[in-house]
């Protein structure tokens, strides 16, 4: 009987890990964030992030001719992550707008998954930061519904059990601790994302606070209220915006935290997390070349 | 106890349960042997023997005056009825002597123990390794008798051996070390002694617990021969993550162990010297783990040099129907091959592995995502992203100046990589294309 072998190169056993599966254990760790925003903002919030998902799936879909919609996944992770960013009910075509802006000019133009430099959902965050400022700042309070402030602009500064838990104002993803590091816990579980990135931003954010803004509870209303826990698990740690050498991503996250700490001690916004990552974002190229490890047997020049 | 390991590599699962426990039996030894002439890395060999000239078990049937090259010798007795040619396990054309079986099994005069052996002098020693063709049986096939007689300037400190079998589906070095433990122990001790090494350094991978507590008693009652545990984890059985793991020393880029005072030497070579020098039977025998869930009855066969693996196949009940994959050695590192024909075993084959239709996955190549996942693996602090890139873009340069050619081929970063990037492949053509620019600018100048 003719057999037929199938000759390839070595190695012949590959894990089952594909991109697709990165990307679905990167939505199963914002689910519990996307919950929290339901519970605390009801239909509204479940409304934005169905509407930005499903049109950076789209966006994306239409690019690519692909016709499976979910592709990758990495569309949706980016949809999802937007309306992490975004308050709990801006108008639909906001959502809309800020989808395709992500897909388009954060990841597409640069030729796809793995080619941009910058962080997709931060890059379309931004674009609408400075064309509708008014939209993107009405914020609801998760109590009674009514519209409130953000925590980092209000005199009357909420508890920090209210901000572990997220029953304060702000953006859908920005409110609970809790449920982002609870579903961050997936990600270290399965090795996508290590503590050197979140370490190195929550630290630096924490001693800053701590040194500089009242001591202890400055230091934990720094890393539990705004974006940062939200932009230190899942924004910072994107893989493809953020360095991959070991000390390259400490320096990442230590980066991070300096410049958020400086936009919200000297910056005209309340909050700098976007700004902080996406000028980080810009220097990972340069950062990985200059932490390149010290390889196996190296002599000295 | 804590056990020793590297930084980097990875855990592909072992697979080893199909034959671990399965004592190694004799093959039946082949009606027609194919014995290549080249078996080792360096100089083919030239044949001694002449179409129609008879031949004894153990007798030298091809030798080189090069001095990276290893002789051959009849595997069987009989008839030599061709001088012909042989694929090689890389898939290339070797020539090589096809002997047809007598089944006396008359051995050469030649083969004979050597009663005296303890007086032999280290020089003495390396000559025997010489002429009973002994090379490295990891896989690797460098010649014994050359890593045996190092640079003056860099004498050896440690015997550095090598049981880990740190590649999945693999138990034939397991197998040698549980059943020949007292040879294993004899064969260091003369390998000590011709490169006049003060300690040697045994390292095994501890899923073969019944392994090291064979040789730890084995080697009991010498002091200077120590026996590892070590983790495992793939690639601990490489010669230079090895090394750093029992030494503490790494081998500088370019060289060889015997830069840091190391020889590196796997167990079945050991167990091969010790049989060259006590018995005077040189290399033509080994263990071969026949494994995988495309072959119908996996073995630890003991197999004559030069018996055609389809004869092997045959043995172990033949494939299974759905087999699509053979691949000559580990699943990490070793080549597959289009088929089993026109191929025979020679020293350095540790296994044949038959994978079924379902474990033969195609994947397409997608773009890399940059999650530093080969980074975190790669054993020998490589950037495989940035190489492969580069390779991608046919930046040859670019590769050398990320350290192509220190890479190791070892297959971690494939094994890790998401958007399933042939790295190990991309870095190999780089270290390629660098070392045949090397060539052109040396012939130029």
């Amino acid at each position: 009987m003719e057999r037929k072998f199938v000759v390839s190169s070595s190695p012949h056993l590959r894990t089952d890990e594909t991109i697709k599966s990165v990307m679905i254990d990167v939505l199963v760790a914002l689910t519990p964030a996307a919950i929290a925003a339901v519970i605390f903002f009801g239909y509204r919030a479940l409304i934005t992030m169905v509407i930005t998902t499903f049109s950076a799936m789209l966006t994306e879909a239409i690019i690519l001719r692909n016709k499976n919609i979910f592709g990758d996944g990495s569309a949706a992770v980016t949809g999802l992550l937007l309306a992490m960013t975004l308050p709990p009910a801006p108008p639909w075509w906001l959502c809309v707008v800020g989808a395709v802006v992500a897909i388009v000019l954060g990841k597409q133009v640069y030729g796809g998954i793995g080619s941009n430099i910058f962080n997709p959902a931060l890059v379309a965050r931004a674009v609408l930061m400075v064309s509708w400022a008014g939209h993107m700042t009405s914020w609801i309070s998760p109590v009674d519904l009514t519209s409130t402030a953000t925590p980092l602009v209000s005199s009357n500064a909420p508890g920090f059990l209210q901000l572990f838990t997220g029953a304060t104002g702000g953006c859908l993803g920005e409110t609970s601790a809790f449920a982002l590091l609870f579903g961050a816990v997936w990600l270290f579980y399965k090795g996508h994302i290590n503590w050197r990135i979140p370490g190195g931003y929550l630290g630096v954010v924490f001693l800053l606070g701590l040194a500089l803004d009242g001591g202890l509870t400055g230091g934990l209303f720094h890393i539990l209220s705004g974006g940062v826990m939200l932009g230190a698990l899942f924004m910072a740690t994107d893989m493809v915006t953020s360095p991959v050498t070991t000390r390259g991503q400490l320096f990442f996250g230590i980066g991070c935290g300096l410049i958020t700490m400086l936009i919200r001690f000297y910056g005209n916004y309340p909050e700098g997390v976007t700004y902080a990552i996406l000028l980080m974002n810009a220097l990972t190229p340069l950062i990985d070349n200059l932490t390149l490890p010290r390889k196996y047997g190296e002599v000295a020049k | 106890m804590t056990l020793k390991t590297f930084k980097g590599g990875v855990h592909p699962g072992d697979y080893k349960s199909a034959t671990e426990g399965k004592p190694s039996v004799a093959a039946k030894p082949p009606a027609v042997a194919m014995i290549p002439l080249s078996q080792h890395s360096g100089a083919p060999c030239e044949p001694l023997v002449a179409v129609g000239d008879l031949v004894k078990k153990g007798q030298k049937i091809g030798d080189s005056d090069a001095s990276i090259s290893a002789p051959v010798h009849a595997s069987i007795s009989g008839k030599v009825i061709k001088i012909g040619t042989c694929r090689s396990s890389q898939g290339r054309t070797v020539n090589a002597v096809f002997i047809e079986n007598d089944f006396q099994e008359t051995w050469h005069e030649d083969v004979k123990p050597n009663p005296n052996w303890e007086q032999l002098s280290a020089e003495e020693i390396v000559k025997i390794v010489r002429e009973a063709g002994i090379v490295g049986m990891g896989g690797a096939a460098f010649p014994t008798h050359y890593k045996l007689v190092p640079p003056a300037d860099e004498p050896i400190k440690y015997v550095i051996v090598n049981g880990a079998e740190c590649e999945p589906y693999l138990t034939c070095d397991h197998r040698v070390m549980l059943e020949r433990p007292d040879d294993l122990v004899l064969g260091v001790k003369l390998v000590m002694k011709a490169v006049k090494a003060e300690k040697a350094l045994i390292g095994i991978e501890d899923n073969k617990p019944d392994a090291i507590a064979a040789v730890t008693k084995a080697a009991a009652n010498e002091p200077n021969i120590e026996v590892h545990a070590l983790h495992t984890k793939y690639p601990q059985g490489s010669g230079k993550q090895l090394n750093t793991v029992l030494t503490g020393m790494e081998v500088p880029s370019g060289c060889q162990s015997s830069a840091v005072g190391c020889l590196v030497q796997n167990v079945t070579t050991c167990i091969a010297v010790a049989d060259a020098v006590c018995f005077g039977v040189p290399s033509i025998e080994r263990i071969v783990t026949i494994t995988g869930s495309g072959i119908k009855e996996p073995k630890n066969l003991l197999v004559r040099v030069g018996t055609p693996i389809e004869e092997l196949i045959e043995e172990c009940g033949g494939f299974t129907d759905d087999v699509r994959k053979l691949i000559l050695g580990g699943p990490m590192m070793g080549p597959a091959l289009p088929g089993p024909e026109d191929l025979p075993v020679t020293k350095g084959t540790c296994g044949i592995l038959c994978m079924t239709e379902a474990e033969v996955k195609e994947y397409e190549i997608q773009p890399c995502i940059k999650c530093g996942k080969c980074v975190e693996v790669c054993p020998m602090n490589l950037m495989p992203l940035f190489l492969a890139s580069a390779v991608e873009h046919n930046m040859y340069d670019k590769a050398e100046a990320y350290h192509a050619v220190d890479c190791i081929e070892c297959g971690c970063c494939s094994y890790i990589c998401p958007a399933k990037r042939p790295l190990t492949q991309w870095i190999g053509m780089a270290k390629a294309e660098i070392k045949a620019a090397k060539r052109r600018a040396a012939a130029a100048k």
